[in-house]
């Protein structure tokens, strides 16, 4: 029971840490407009702007920025580093050379090569031009994308909650080698990762070959979860709402029921028994459609489009206290979005779980239907 | 403009599959209150299914 109590004290305290935070970000937002209100910018375009570059992984890592009463931009937060391959070979330096700018304005020249950032993407400029021009669609005329491995926003959230996972889980599974209930942070973990066990895994797969799944289920489902809540902190990741992300969970599910799949499944996906033969090459072009393009583009489109949709939510009921300042007041206005960003952060609370539950519950169903024992008379 | 309308409609398709598949999984809740856990499951794969198609939509058709 006192321990009951003191796991609930603690769950208590990290939820109230969590909105707090996710307040003091609103919070900031609103100061940056108010100096930005003299100067009569078109609020609704920059709230746009500004949720359209949230949503897009950035080069560097930003917490908050401001104009200060000299009218100079400042940026809190620190650089990454732009690791390129171009033409002249590979390129690195810390992104903070770009000096903030996103309009291919400020050049880089390393290693003889001119490097400029245009709508968080890295161009590098032909061998004769000194400037980045644009022909009427804003596209860059004279300059072309390189190959990018810079460690991005989005990579800093990766290896922030990698290595966090590995701390925690190394300490739970270290703990059942002196004693048999563990103590501390473990012990909310271990019932998370028998849920997953008992109610993902186990009835999905089946019991004969639940063992060898459960590893992959575990980590995927902690590492969508825990990125989903660090997408809510003001932190700022979008980690789970980046296309890429998704892109490389889903294939990891395609790879591992595509090479597990029994030849049973195969069989009955490829020339199936029991249907006459001229409808097997119809039903075969179907059913690998459905297993090898349908499955995992659902499952990366769910999580990306989810996660995003989220934030834009969250995003714009915050900035309804810039948008509806001059209809509401801005005591009515900052009201109505603290409470709506509120509520609406909560249900993304339960969204973070829910996707997280969803994608580790519709990869074990695959992984399931690719190892079951088929029967062989139909 | 066509294509939004046509990711309009497939949104109130969803929804109306999502009102479906959320009233009938009721329905067998309260017939078979002990069967609840399974319903819940099977109802939450469907549900996702018809969700990453109407999202799927959403995103073809923005």
């Amino acid at each position: 029971m006192k321990i009951a109590k003191k796991s609930i004290k603690f769950l208590t305290i990290v939820v109230i840490v969590l909105f707090s935070a996710t307040i003091f970000a609103s919070g900031t937002d609103k100061k940056h407009d108010d100096q930005n209100d003299g100067q009569r910018v078109n609020t609704k375009e920059e709230v746009d702007a500004y949720i359209l570059h949230h949503i897009k992984d950035s080069h560097d890592f930003s917490l908050y920025s401001y104009t200060n009463d000299a009218g100079e931009r400042k940026h809190l937060g620190f650089p990454l580093p732009v690791i390129l391959w171009s033409s002249k070979g590979l390129v690195a330096f810390m992104s903070s050379e770009f000096h903030h700018n996103d309009d291919g304005h400020v050049i880089v020249e390393k290693n003889g090569a001119k490097f400029a950032k245009i709508h968080s993407k890295i161009y590098e400029l032909d061998v004769d031009a000194a400037v980045v021009s644009f022909d009427e669609t804003h596209h860059a005329t004279n300059a072309h994308k390189v190959l990018d491995f810079s460690i991005t926003k989005s990579v800093v959230g990766i290896l922030l909650i990698g290595f966090l996972l590995l701390f925690w889980f190394s300490g739970l599974a270290k703990q059942y080698k002196t004693k048999k209930v563990p103590t501390g942070f473990a012990r909310v973990l271990e019932p998370l990762v028998i849920y997953v066990r008992d109610e993902i895994a186990r009835p999905n797969i089946g019991d004969k070959h639940y063992r060898r799944f459960t590893g992959y289920l575990l980590t995927v489902f902690f590492f969508i979860w825990v990125l989903n809540l660090a997408g809510l902190t003001p932190l700022g990741f979008n980690v789970t709402g980046q296309l890429a992300v998704t892109a490389c969970l889903a294939i990891f599910t395609l790879v591992i029921y595509s090479v597990s799949g029994t030849k049973g499944y195969w069989m009955h996906m490829i020339w199936m028994p029991g249907v006459p033969v001229l409808i097997r090459p119809v039903l075969a072009i179907i059913e690998l459609a459905g297993a090898l393009l349908i499955k995992p583009f659902s499952l990366l489109v769910r999580l990306f489009a989810n996660i995003s949709a989220g934030h834009i939510v969250v995003m714009s009921l915050i900035a309804i206290m810039f948008t509806l300042k001059e209809s509401l007041g801005v005591v009515g206005a900052t009201g109505l979005s603290l409470v709506l960003s509120f509520f609406i952060t909560l249900i993304e609370v339960l969204v973070a779980f829910l996707q997280a539950y969803i994608f580790t519950m519709l990869s074990a169903l695959f992984i399931g239907m690719a190892v079951e024992d088929h029967a062989e008379a139909h | 403009m066509y294509n939004l309308i046509g990711a309009g409609l497939i949104v109130i398709g969803a929804g109306i599959g999502l009102g479906q598949i959320g009233g009938k999984a009721m329905e067998g809740i309260a017939r078979q209150p002990e069967a609840t856990g399974k319903i819940q499951t099977a109802m939450i794969i469907i549900a996702a299914l018809l969700e990453g198609l109407a999202f799927g939509a959403l995103f073809l058709g923005k």
